[in-house]
Parts: structure tokens; sequence; C-alpha cells
């Protein structure tokens, strides 16, 4: 599903494009591709307008791939590396970092570990060389163990009563019986407990390697300068760690409506179903119809259950393309006598779309808002740096986003029909309700926890 | 979701980092606008960032919910959401459709001192949003039928964001005890049994009274100069007319002399969580010289993990599970002096209290050390130099701070201001706003679902 990742062993090659968001744009940004004398890539948006330098880097292998009764480890592990690394414990790691004004996070999704660090130009040495003790020499002392370890069990129990964590939980729960993404990717105050300091330690070292690095940077840093930072900071990093493989699977709840009885007044709903995988051809027509049912004001979603009638303060849906699984996910509050309707009405919106398809002014504003909103992900560096980084992570090749205009574009009305009937699986939707919901019968009990 | 509000916790919040954000390298200058006043009084600003060719187009009007009549809470809010309802050249809907269409996007939001409405659009787009905004500024026409499920609407974001939200819920009584006269006592979204009144007759006679263009202010940042901006913004808004606009009459606090205490449990609760909250002068209320002091003192006392509280009751006493300050005093009323806590495993809220009083008189009686003083100073003026990488940020912070009354000037000679503050200020803020017994206290507690 994804291209690997080939080091170029070329030393120092810089190679650069032109990435043009739209025709007759004022003034393009330019991805450069930075290989460093030591063998690692970045890719690079050089802008000294600011004395700013923001980095993000992903790693492969997340929350999905902790160990069965060790939910957590991942996010864990996050909230510690930079809780005191090398020669300064917690305090002095933290100090540090406050002083110098300097953004550094780690944090675990469920099919990759991030890290993100932003700086001034001044104190770039000095922030670079923090994010290196973080990532190699985590101390994981027991003080800040215990501590962050309690702050995150209170964070579970502070959400663990909210109808939108339950409705959620429930909806993956019931997809995935057998699979990670059915856990709580924060992990459990049961499984949060047995999380041991080895464990993190080894969990950095799997994690943490330089076979499934990503790096995106932008601001105030030519490309020579970023090559010895490059080489400073991930250098010392291991080559390859233990392979995370991949499993994939298909949600197992099909068509379900699951109900759990909640004394709130305004019902929460979850719903979704399977979707495309990120690779696939018809992904441009299904960003194109996603953004006719579910872009916000004038879609479809929105435009009939909020504006028509007023059921609800908001409506969304989105895709969630997952390594080992890809979904179409989305999610409605309404008050407890109206959740039958608003059901019954995505039902409806769904099912037209797959029968019908979109319509030849949707589909042109769809493709207007697409190709001409891009530009408004550039209005600052994190943005930026993130998109580089998730382009390496799904492999595509530098001038990637060049063609994208071209791509909306080249999608036809046919293509549109046809990916709707794919897309749109209506008898497949499962919803997950959390409240009193009236005149809404459940298909199934709501699955109980795992652990 | 397109058209929201954003509830005062949330807006506390963004002040704070408005205050944060509003500074700038040591040479003082933070985001360079250029304001003129066009000749029917709107104010016009410029903030130019070429990096990408997007604007981000704002108008802020001097309007908010502490501007409502007692009885008509939410009304402000409603107004805001009914201003995507149409006008006669532009049907309901079709101003968030119009720009979609043309790449942007757009929302709005309510806070008690203003009401803003926006949109990040490529800048060859800029005088189509111009246009639209202005006609709404004064042409706004009411369907009937789209006010009542327009309605519904606000009644389904209340209970998302307060009924079905066991901490909302107390912050609305919180505030309510925190303000003895003072409309911020009122919630922003509106007491339910009252946005149930509002009517379009109400809706229209609020706008009518506070929208015209001298009380509102226009700004626009990114791709963009003054020179380009002032005759399109002379074309759009200098033709609608000036109208009196009523002075922002505010009651007055009368003193606070009591110690008052907000509890409440529901099943929805699962982590036990104290805050107590100190009324506390602002830029426009009371001793504004205090403003930048009690800003240091926050970041000193309660500011992040090297901070004196964390340090005290998290780490060395282990009796929280985490704690903090905050304080917002970028308001035309009264600011807020802001503790949180979460007591640790095995501890009582009554523990953590106790341990938190004997904290803040230590403060109070000993001091804040000199060098903390120095260190949060310097990291606060360092962290402006980040306000400037973005289009969006630099927009909101100088509307939001033009919106209160607030001047260019001072938005620009934040970081100096930041930068004069000794201990001696921050000590005499710190007793003159803390050491009082009147304050409020604020319990969330589980409760077993019987």
């Amino acid at each position: 599903m994804r291209t690997l990742f080939a080091r170029a062993s070329v030393p120092f090659l810089i190679l650069a494009t032109l990435l043009l968001a739209r025709p007759g744009m004022a003034e393009a940004i330019e991805i450069q591709r930075v290989v460093s004398p030591g063998g690692i890539e970045a890719w690079l948006v050089e802008d000294h307008k600011n004395p700013i330098i923001t980095l993000s880097a992903s790693f492969a292998g997340g929350a999905a791939a902790d160990p069965e009764g060790k939910e957590g480890l991942a996010v864990l592990t996050a909230s510690l590396l930079d809780e005191g690394a090398g020669p300064y414990d917690s305090d002095a790691f933290r100090r540090k970092l406050e002083d110098m004004v300097i953004g550094l996070r780690f944090n675990a999704r469920n099919d990759s570990f991030g890290a993100s660090l932003q700086t001034l130009t001044e104190n770039s040495d000095e922030a670079f060389d923090l994010l290196r003790l973080a990532m190699t020499e985590a101390r994981f002392d027991a003080e800040p163990v215990e501590r962050i370890r309690a702050q995150i069990v209170a964070g579970l129990k502070r959400n663990e009563n909210r109808p939108q964590t339950i409705a959620s939980r429930v909806w993956w729960r019931a997809a995935f019986p057998n699979h990670p993404y059915g856990r709580p990717s924060s992990g459990t105050v049961e499984s949060a407990g047995r999380i041991t300091t080895a464990d993190m330690k080894a969990f950095a070292k799997r994690v943490l390697t330089r076979g499934s690095l990503k790096v995106g940077v932008v601001g105030d840093v030519t490309p020579e300068r970023l090559g010895v930072l490059l080489d400073k900071t991930f250098g010392p990093l291991p080559e390859n760690g233990a392979a995370t493989p991949a499993v994939p699977a298909e949600p197992a709840a099909i068509g379900e409506t699951f109900v759990v009885e909640s004394p709130v007044p305004q019902s929460v709903v979850v719903f979704g179903h399977r979707g495309i995988p990120r690779d696939d051809p018809d992904r441009f027509a299904a960003s194109i119809l996603m953004e006719i049912m579910a872009g916000g004001f004038g879609s479809r979603l929105t435009n009939e259950i909020r504006e028509k009638r007023g059921l609800t303060y908001g409506i969304y849906a989105y895709t969630l393309p997952l390594e080992d699984a890809q979904m179409i996910m989305g999610g409605v509050s309404t008050r407890n006598d109206k959740v039958a309707e608003t059901v019954g009405l995505v039902r409806e919106i769904w099912a037209d779309m797959a029968q019908n398809g979109p319509t030849e002014e949707e589909v042109r504003d769809a493709k207007t808002y697409i190709n001409g909103s891009f530009p408004m992900r550039l209005t600052s560096s994190r943005p930026i740096a993130g998109l580089l980084v998730s382009l390496q992570r799904d492999g595509r090749p530098i001038d990637y986003l060049d063609g994208r205009a071209d791509r909306i574009n080249a999608v036809t009305m046919t293509d549109l029909k046809r990916v709707a009937k794919r897309l749109f699986l209506t008898d497949e939707l499962t919803f997950s309700v959390v409240g009193q919901p009236k005149g809404l019968t459940a298909t199934a009990p709501a699955p109980e926890s795992r652990s | 979701m397109k058209s929201r509000m954003i509830p005062e916790r949330m807006m506390l919040a963004l002040m704070a980092i408005a205050v944060l954000m509003i500074g700038g390298a040591a040479d003082a200058k933070v985001y360079e606008p250029e304001s003129i006043t066009l000749a029917n009084g709107m104010q016009v600003v410029a903030i130019t960032d070429r990096r990408v060719p997007v604007v981000t187009h704002m108008v802020w009007y001097k309007v908010g919910g502490a501007d409502e009549a007692p009885g008509e809470t939410g009304l402000a809010h409603f107004l805001e959401h009914l201003l995507f309802k149409g006008t006669e050249t532009v049907p309901s809907g079709e101003f968030s459709r119009t720009v979609s269409r043309n790449g942007g996007e757009g929302n709005a939001f309510t806070g008690y001192d203003y009401t803003a409405y926006f949109q990040t659009i490529a800048s060859d787009k800029l005088p189509l949003v111009m246009e639209m905004e202005a006609d709404r500024m004064v042409n706004l026409t009411l369907d009937p039928d789209e006010v009542a499920s327009e309605r519904e609407v606000v009644l389904e974001e209340r209970r998302s964001r307060i009924d079905n939200s066991p901490g909302s819920l107390l912050g609305e009584r919180t505030n309510a005890a925190l303000y003895l006269n003072y409309p911020y006592r009122r919630p922003l979204i509106g007491w339910a049994h009252e946005i149930k009144a509002l009517t379009r007759e109400n809706a229209l006679a609020f706008y009518r009274k506070w929208y015209a263009p001298n009380n509102a202010v226009l700004v626009v940042a990114g791709d963009i100069t003054m020179d380009e901006l002032k005759p399109l913004a002379e074309k759009y808004y200098g033709v609608i007319p000036a109208r009196a606009v009523p002075d922002r009459n505010r009651p007055m606090e009368p003193e606070q002399i009591s110690a008052r205490r907000v509890a409440f449990s529901h099943p929805q609760v699962g982590q036990i969580s104290w805050s107590r909250r100190y009324q506390a002068p602002s830029r426009f209320y009371g001793e504004s010289d205090q403003v930048m002091p009690l800003a240091v003192l926050a970041e000193v006392i309660g500011g992040g993990a090297t901070s004196r509280l964390y340090k005290a009751l998290v780490i060395d006493q282990k009796i929280a599970l985490s704690a903090g300050a905050s304080y917002s005093g970028s308001s035309i009323g009264p600011g807020t002096f802001f503790f949180y806590a979460v007591p640790a495993e095995g501890k009582t809220v009554e523990e953590l209290e106790a341990a938190f009083e004997a904290e803040l008189a230590a403060i109070l009686r000993d001091g804040v050390d000199v060098q903390d003083v120095a260190r949060a100073v310097k990291s606060m003026k360092t962290s402006a130099v980040y306000a400037r990488d973005s289009v969006t940020a630099p927009a909101h912070a100088v509307g939001q701070a033009l919106a209160i009354g607030r001047t260019i000037e001072e938005i620009e000679s934040w970081p100096d201001q930041v930068g004069a503050v000794t201990q001696e200020q921050v000590m005499q803020a710190a007793r003159a706003v803390l050491g009082t017994p009147a304050h409020v206290t604020s319990i969330l507690r589980p409760k077993p679902a019987s």
C-alpha cells in the first residue's frame, strides 16, 4: 500500500520542484528534497520571513501495535519522552524548553508515531539537540512516569462517561472485535496501570528508527544547515527496529444499530461503514463526493438535517483511511425525540446519493472548492510541515501536488456515479447511539468492553 | 461547524492566548498593522503577509452578549446565526455557499464584548466577500420559518455544548456566582427558556441598534496592503451611512465581600475537579495597570510544569494530578484570575484545597522569585515571534483587541509593556487581587448512577 522508503545514497543531493497550488498563483511554494551527508532525507519548504524553524517527523507503528493488555503504551510513551532525557531530569528538561520557548511534542496515532518541533532560529542547535535526547536518551524516571500515568488515568476517567466517548467506543468495539482498532488507543484505567518503564524503552527502540522515518521542515533554514541538523538529530537512531506487520481487517458490525441508555437531553450518534483504500484510483472521485455529502454548509447532510429541519447544530462525515482498514465515519447530535428521524434521514441521503449520484452543479462547486481551498492549508508552518510528512508517508512523488488540480478536474460524472454506489453503502451503515432515543430500536446489544 | 459561537470558557482561553501572542521581538514591532478610518467611521486595518495568495477577511462588531437586555440572553449569538439567513441579493444559505464555491472558508463567533464574521479565501476573491459582508451589515431580511428553524439549531447547540456537559453546566452557575451584577454572569449562548422566547423582531431590533459601519472594525490579513485594501473598503463599506449607535452602558460590580461555593455532582462526571476564581481588573475595568503584572503572575505561579503551583502541589506534595492558573484581562468588563487542580488518587478535594491555600498564602506572604519573574517575562516576549507565523491568528488578535477599544499602538508595544514588568509590580497586583476571601470555589464530582 505504501511505497517502501528508499534512502538516497547520493551525498547531499538537493532536488527542487515547484508547487503550484493553483494556476496564476502569485507566489509558489517550493518543496526541496534534502538528503543529509549521512543519508537522511527531509522535505523542506525554505521560508526566511520569520526566524522560526518548524519540523514534523513521523515513524511507522503506533497505538494499534500496543500489546494486548497494555493498551495505551504508545500514548504514555509519547507523553514521557519530553519528561527528562540525557543529563536533564524532568524539571531541567521542561525548563530548557520553556526558557527558549521551544515547542517539542510527541504524539501517538493508531498507525504512526510523531514528533514535532518548533524553535526560533537562534535556539535551533539546542532545540534539535533536545529532540535527539528525547528520542535516544529518554530517562523514564519514576517520578514523571507515575505523575504522567496518573494524569492519563484521570483523563480517561474524565472522558469515560461522556456520551461522545461511549458512542465512539461502542462503534469501534463492535466493528473490530478482534483487531486493535477495536480497543481504545489511549488505553484503559487498568491497562495504563500495567505499562512498565521497560515496555516504554522497548517501544522507543522498536519504533524510533531511521528505517521508517519521514521528515518535513518549514522555515528559516538552508538545505546545507538542515543537512547538518538532520545528521546530528536522527543519525544516532538505529537503522531498523522490529517490523509491525499489517493486519488487514474488515469491519464486523454491518447495518447494526446499538443503543446505550444515558440520562442526557441530547443523544449522541456515531455512524460509519467501510471505505476505500488510500491508494485507490477512485480516491479523487471519493473526495469530491465526500465534499458534496459532508463539506459543511451547502453540503447534503448539513442542508437537509440542520438548515432545512433544525435537527442539529452539527453533522459531519469523513473518510478515515487507516493502514489496516479504510472507513467512512460520521456523527450527529440531536434531542432524544428526534433521533429516529435524524438516523432515517442519514440513511435516505446516503441512499439517494448512491442511487442517483451528485448533480452537475454540486460537482462543479465541489471541484472549485477542493482546488481553490488548498492554499489555505499553507498559511502557517505547522500544517505545511504536516503535509510534507503525509505526502512522504503515502509514498507520493515530490511533485505530486503539481498535478493535484488536474486530477480533481479529470474526474467525470460517469466516474462519480459509479463511485457513489461504491462509497455510500446504506445497508452497511452502523449506528451507535448514546442517550434516551425515542422510537429507535437497537438491532443488537452494545458490545461490552474487552478488558 | 459554521456559524458557531465560542463559549465563554474557550473565549477566556483564547483571550489568554491572544494576550500571550500579542507580542514581538525585542525591537518591539509585532504585526505592523496599518490602520485608517473611513469617512463613515469604520476602522480599516491591513496586516500584510504575502507568503501565500490568501487573505483572512474579518468584520468585528462592537457588540456582544454583555450588551443584551435582561431576559433576552442569547440574542447576540442568535443574531450571529441569523446573519447567514439572507438578504434581498444573497438568499439564505448563499453566503456560505458562495464562499465555498470560490474555494474559501468562513465562520462567525460571538463573545461578550464583540461579534465577528470572517472568511479565508484566495486574495483575488476578496472583493466578493467584502461585497457580501457589507451587504449583510444592513440588508438582512429574515423569513419567519427560517428564524424558527434556526432557533432549534441554537437549542441543539446549547444541548451539545452545555446541557450534555456537566462541567459546562457548572461553569454557567460559577459565572453567575462570580459576577454579582455585571452581564458576564449570564450565559453567552443564553438560558434555554430565554432562547426559546427569542423572536425575529428581537433579532432585527438588536441588529438595527448595533450593526453599523461606525460600530465595526474591518481587518484583512495576508496577501494585501493598505494601498490595495483602501479603495475596496471605500467601495463596499464606505458607502454605508453611519448611524447613531448607543453607548455600551454596562453596570458596575458591587464590592466582593464573601466567599461562595458552587458544587455539582453528576453521573456523567468520571473525575473530580476543583477550581477557584477571583474577580480581577481588566484592560478597561478597575486597576488596569495591574493587567500586565497579573499576566506575568499567572505564568509564574501557574503557567506550566515548572510553575510554582505545579511544582508544589503536583511534584513535591503529590496532592494534585495537575494544577495551574490563568488570567484573562482582555475585556471591557471585569477580568478573572483562575486556579484549577485535580486531586491525586487517595487525596480529598478538601486536602487539595487546604494545600492550595497554604501555597497561595506563602506566595502572597513571601513573594515569588525574582528570577522566575525574569524567566517568565523573557519567554512571554519571545513567544510572541510565533504569533506572526499565521495569516488568521494575527487578524484574530488585532481584531479582538480593537473591538474592545484597545489601540494599534498598544498592541504593537506589548513586548515593551511585558518587558517592563517587575517582581514588585507582580506582588503588588497579586496581593491586591488574590489577598481577599471573596472568591468562588467550584467543585465537580462524580455521582453514582443510582
